[in-house]
């Protein structure tokens, strides 16, 4: 993994030339106090007369011409940088997040992903910026201020040295209290989304208890502690402009007192009182400037600390060194050998799983929710690796195919059906990257999902908006599976896959499948048992553990958890 | 324009009640500009009595700098009020903003609500709020204050010297033409970068909702080529907003430097040859100078902020003028409940032009078990919406215990059904609390026995918690199955005198259920009851069965008598058990 530093390396000339554009913008402005002080005291009061003070005022046009020039030459290459570092980061960290493998993936959570991905992403963009544009100007117009000051009169210059370190003290104490609290009042306005989120998803419910009114004060007590805290930074904040005003004028105050003492004794002149004062007012902004940028560098901090931690995580799944697995056509399709799995140490979601499946067979799964069916197939697919034993795919062990062979060997259709923003034609080529349109059709026909399409006035380009919202439930179930056909796959996963169907659909579908798959291996995970009643082999799961291994009419024989829930969901379908 | 004035208008209603606050924000602001713009003069009046050497004028000097120093206090001052002021103004107007909103949606009809997506309304809440208050904020402190001071600045340098005023008025239109000018790419740049920001956030969520596919199906050299793609666009328009926005520093400082080497030159040039004008006033004129160009970059950027919150504000007002559902208050509760539900050639459609529901007559005796079947969209859960009366019947008429729902308050309706739907609803809270939702007085051993009733106990148990652990808001510490049996859980503690299951156990492994079955069966005798399942065999024992199909009911009579009849429920039935 690179550093994030790393990601600056192509940038070194606007690193250097940026901060230094900017520098001698700052050179140049403070070069102008000076050049006016000149014109008072030499072209007014001395004997300079017209042409001193015509030249002068040129020289001061001109600074500020070209201190522009250079402030704008900075401006754009920060942003160019910055932009660049942004852009080549969320580039990287896209790509190492399509390398980690689920169990890190499920760690982080989609939101959290996301975010790390845009908002501390910018963090770190937006720090990149101001460190060029101002991590050399304003320290610079600080101390290049306060030297002036002591080379016009190092007495005097006591006054900033004096004052500079308070509008730091001060400008410290406040930010430093009302940046966390900042973080209070975000937090706060998170609860009123949330109550109003809450209200909304569940508004059927919280009518059915007519319960509008408790949730009206629960509302109202949140939005008042958002209010409250609201307040409370705000006044904090309040004390900002006040107390540097204050501290500033106290400055100039001195400043006047003591200057005038020193050019009663004839040690300043007028014009460098009045540069003094000018030199004042402007470190009073650039330290303003600075308390800003140190929030930014803490945020950012917090933000590449982030970023980090994702770039360093490695994935568990890799493929490193595999090479292309020639199929042995005499091994069965998939082999478990003593398999089990768990998410955590010690706790385990399948237990000691042997079974072998022959070509073109049908493997039905079933149990309950959290038995361990899900785990069961993604084991196929390689999404996680068996903590013990070993899964086999024609031969060869799953972790021994390079990961693009091996899923283009299974094809699923999940239990959380996914499309994604497209069309029909582009969510399908998913599976088939060159389908044509027959073999789309084909596929469509066997998912019962032809009807519904053909009925679309775009029909294979009909619009899919994300997550297939567009469709109903079942119509993306039947997608999704003419997807998975599309892939043309060795083994095809039904993973629950028709739970939003009827009955009726969920027969035809099945059926069509069986006629059409040739010598695909299928496996179909269900809760309702006359789904996979008619597998070649079904597998019980119980809670991770293997209940039973076999055909139908023997598991309700010998298998006690497989007759319980066949009799449950049929009730008397022993009758047929 | 006139359009926002009128938002305006409407937000000000808002503000106006707290007329003291107002009133010590406009004073506060008055009191600070006078202050900060008289601080200069004093500073070179003060000046202009240190000559040179030996000549001092100490006694002036002194009586400048103690009026400075009072300046300076009153600066102060009202520069925290103002703060406060504003502050105040701020929250508190949208606080009530806030509560009137939420009040309204809580009347709003379910129409509006399933119709428009919650997101929406959520940001309207938060985020469009937010910005309310900041251009609250902002417009009262910096658009006054900048007002004044421009103001205040002209007068002064006006007063000071009218001919080198006139410099500075003449460079004037330079400083409008500069902040319009950034301010017009930057905001067009923003808004495209935005969207691009909003795409490639869209575009990785979709990804890393979808990696399992995305894995799956090896797609993702693809993804991460798109990726690029939205990523390139996005650095395409981050540099130029990037840029146009950092120019507005440089370019008033410029713009800046430019007025202050006029009124220096200009100034230096009168002084010398005309003599009506001393170092001192020239320094005053310059310190003047120098800050005269700031106030337009901020009333630039308070008005992109006040547009911002006009837009946001029409935002909220456009929720806020919907009607609310009518008012039940003069209607009379319900009362005792017989247990009827009758549903009289009634007819409905979301939207007017496409009937949903045709003439349909049902009626529900007392204790009867009626359960709806048919395939997905053909019209069961509306059924539960109107007897519910989320939403209203086009025609015809249902009543409820022997009363047309129309003629009696709403809560007392509703109170008499117990609810469990398909889609869980819980809140961020404790087990507990979320258990006894309908009956927060409930003692914890009611709470537990409700709990055990919906098979729920042996979990919440398991919990690290028990019935202290706090749920979260996306609900990942409880699997579906266990969310469901908590909603369970709260309709058993309720015990309402009608029950509708709609979909209530499809979340759940079928052993599970049948447990919860017993329980439902339990709860169910003696109460008028309505479940929808797409299970015929958790429906097999209804008193009646209704079976729908596009919006209309083809079929009812029990499940013999439907099976017997060898109709549309006899084929859905069958495709059970058939062999493939």
């Amino acid at each position: 993994m690179r550093k994030l530093s790393g990601y600056l390396k192509n940038y070194k000339l606007n690193l250097t030339l940026g901060p230094l554009a900017k520098l001698t913008e700052a050179v140049f402005e403070l070069i102008v106090p000076l050049v006016m002080s000149d014109i008072i005291d030499n072209g007014i009061d001395g004997d300079g007369g017209v042409e001193y003070i015509l030249s002068h005022g040129a020289i001061m046009v001109a600074l500020g011409v070209l201190g522009l020039c250079c402030a704008l030459t900075c401006q754009y290459l920060a942003a160019k940088c910055s932009q660049g570092f942004g852009t080549e980061l969320r580039n990287d960290l896209f790509r190492h997040i399509n390398s980690l493998s689920f169990k890190e993936l499920d760690r982080f959570g989609t939101p959290s992903i996301v975010n790390r991905l845009s908002a501390d992403v910018n963090q770190l963009q937006y720090m990149v910026a101001m460190l060029i544009r101002l991590v050399i100007r304003a320290p610079f117009l600080v101390i290049g201020a306060a030297v002036m000051a002591m080379t016009i009169n190092l007495k005097l210059s006591l006054v900033f040295i004096a004052a500079t370190p308070l509008i730091a003290v001060v400008l410290y104490f406040i930010m430093s209290r009302s940046v966390p609290r900042y973080k209070t009042v975000q937090k706060k306005l998170d609860v009123v989304s949330l109550v109003t989120r809450e209200n909304l998803s569940g508004v059927r419910v919280v009518r059915a208890f007519a319960e509008q009114e408790y949730e009206k004060d629960r509302f109202d007590k949140a939005a008042d502690d958002l209010t409250k805290n609201a307040v409370v930074v705000g006044r904090i904040s309040a004390l900002l402009n006040p107390a540097t005003f204050v501290i500033i004028n106290a400055a100039i105050l001195a400043i006047l007192w003591f200057g005038g003492g020193l050019v009663y004794e004839g040690e300043m002149t007028q014009g460098e009182v009045f540069a003094f004062v000018n030199y004042m007012t402007q470190i009073s902004l650039a330290l303003v400037v600075l308390a800003q940028l140190v929030v930014t560098i803490t945020k950012a901090l917090a933000s590449a600390s982030r970023v980090k931690e994702l770039l360093e995580t490695q994935p568990s799944v890799t493929d490193e060194g595999n090479e292309y697995v020639q199929a042995d056509d005499n091994a069965p399709a998939v082999v478990f050998d003593n398999v089990s799995f768990g998410y955590n140490d010690g706790k385990y979601t399948l237990k000691g799983l042997s079974v072998a499946i022959p070509k073109g067979a049908s493997v039905g799964v079933i149990g309950g929710t959290g038995s361990g069916k899900s785990t069961l197939v993604n084991l196929l697919g390689r999404f996680y690796d068996v903590s013990e034993g070993s899964v086999s795919l024609f031969g060869t062990d799953v972790r021994k195919y390079p990961l693009k062979q091996l899923r283009s060997l299974v094809a699923y259709v999940p239990q959380n059906t996914m499309l994604f923003a497209g069309t029909v034609r582009s969510n399908l080529q998913m599976g088939g990257r060159n389908a044509d349109d027959e073999t789309l059709w084909r596929c469509l026909e066997t998912a019962q999902a032809a009807q519904f399409v053909r009925e679309k006035p775009d029909g294979l380009d009909s619009e899919v908006v994300q997550g297939g919202r567009n469709f109903s439930g079942g119509q993306r179930q039947r997608l999704a599976v003419a997807r998975a056909l599309a892939a043309g796959p060795s083994i095809l996963v039904l993973d629950d896959s028709s739970s939003a169907l009827d009955f009726a659909t969920d027969y035809a579908m099945r059926k069509a499948i069986n006629e059409t798959k040739g010598d695909a291996t299928l496996f179909i995970v269900s809760q309702r048992a006359t789904s996979i009643k008619d597998c070649d082999v079904v597998i019980v799961l119980d809670e991770g553990s293997v209940e039973g291994i076999g055909k139908h009419d023997e598991l309700l024989k010998t298998c006690d958890v497989y007759r319980e829930i066949y009799y449950s969901q049929t009730d008397g379908g022993t009758k047929e | 324009m006139k359009d926002n004035l009128a938002v305006l208008k409407r937000l000000m209603r808002y503000i106006a009640p707290h007329k003291g606050y107002v009133a010590l924000a406009a004073v506060s602001a008055v009191m600070s500009v006078a202050a900060t713009l008289a601080a200069p003069v004093f500073i070179g009046d003060a000046i202009d009595h240190i000559i040179e050497k030996g000549l001092v004028e100490f006694d002036t000097v002194a009586v400048f700098m103690i009026l400075l120093g009072v300046t300076i206090a009153v600066g102060a001052i009202f520069q925290w009020t103002l703060s406060l002021a504003t502050n105040k103004l701020a929250f508190i107007a949208v606080n009530e903003m806030r509560k009137e909103l939420f009040g309204h949606i809580s009347r709003l009809p379910l129409s509006y609500i399933d119709s428009h997506p919650h997101g929406d309304l959520i940001t309207r809440m938060g985020n469009d709020i937010e910005q309310i208050s900041n251009g609250i904020l902002q417009g009262f402190s910096q658009l006054l204050t900048g007002a004044f001071t421009i103001v205040g600045t002209l007068g002064i340098m006006f007063a000071i010297h009218w001919a080198v005023a006139l410099v500075v008025v003449v460079i004037t239109p330079l400083s409008f033409f500069v902040a319009t000018f950034i301010a017009k790419h930057s905001n067009s740049m923003f808004r495209k970068q935005s969207n691009a920001q909003g795409k490639l956030g869209g575009y990785s969520e979709e990804m890393l909702e979808g990696q399992r596919i995305v894995a799956a199906f090896g797609y993702e050299d693809e993804a991460q080529k798109k990726f690029e793609e939205i990523d390139s666009v996005l650095y395409k328009y981050g540099v130029k907003s990037q840029f146009y926005s950092s120019l507005s520093n440089p370019c008033t400082r410029f713009v800046n430097n430019l007025v202050y080497a006029a009124v220096g030159i200009v100034g230096a040039l009168i002084a010398v040859l005309e003599g009506s004008m001393s170092p001192g006033v020239l320094s005053t004129f310059l310190i003047y100078a120098n800050q005269y160009t700031k106030p337009f970059n901020e009333i630039t950027g308070v008005i992109t902020e006040l547009q911002t919150a006009v837009a946001c504000a029409r935002r909220v007002f456009t929720v806020l003028d919907e009607p609310e559902e009518s008012s039940d208050d003069l209607l009379p509760e319900i009362g005792e409940c017989l247990g009827t539900v009758e549903f009289d050639n009634v007819s409905f459609g979301y939207s007017p032009d496409r009937i949903l529901l045709q003439n349909i007559n049902v009626r529900a005796d007392k204790g009867k078990r009626i359960a709806i079947v048919g395939p997905t969209g053909c019209g069961k859960t509306t059924m539960i919406n109107l007897i519910m009366r989320y939403y209203d019947v086009t025609s015809g008429e249902i009543r409820v215990s022997g009363k047309p729902v129309k003629e009696v308050k709403r809560d007392s309706l509703r109170e008499q059904f117990g609810m469990v739907l398909q889609d869980t609803w819980l809140f961020e809270g404790t087990v507990r609390d979320n258990i006894a939702y309908g009956r927060r007085d409930a003692t914890e051993e009611e709470i537990v026995a409700a709990a055990k009733s919906a098979n729920a106990d042996g979990f919440i148990s398991k919990l690290a918690d028990g019935y202290d652990t706090v749920i979260t808001e996306s609900g990942g510490n409880l699997s579906q199955g266990q969310r469901q049996l908590l909603c369970i859980a709260r309709i058993m503690l309720t015990r309402p005198p009608m029950l509708i299951l709609d979909e209530a156990t499809s979340n759940i492994d079928t052993r599970t259920e049948m447990k919860i079955q017993r329980a439902f069966a339990e709860m169910m005798k003696g109460r008028t009851s309505f479940i929808i399942a797409h299970r015929l065999s958790t429906i097999r024992d209804a008193d009646l069965i209704l079976v729908m199909r596009d919006g209309n009911i083809v079929e009812q009579g029990t499940h013999d008598s439907l099976l017997a009849a060898g109709g549309f429920y006899s084929e859905l039935y069958e495709s059970q058990f058939r062999k493939v």
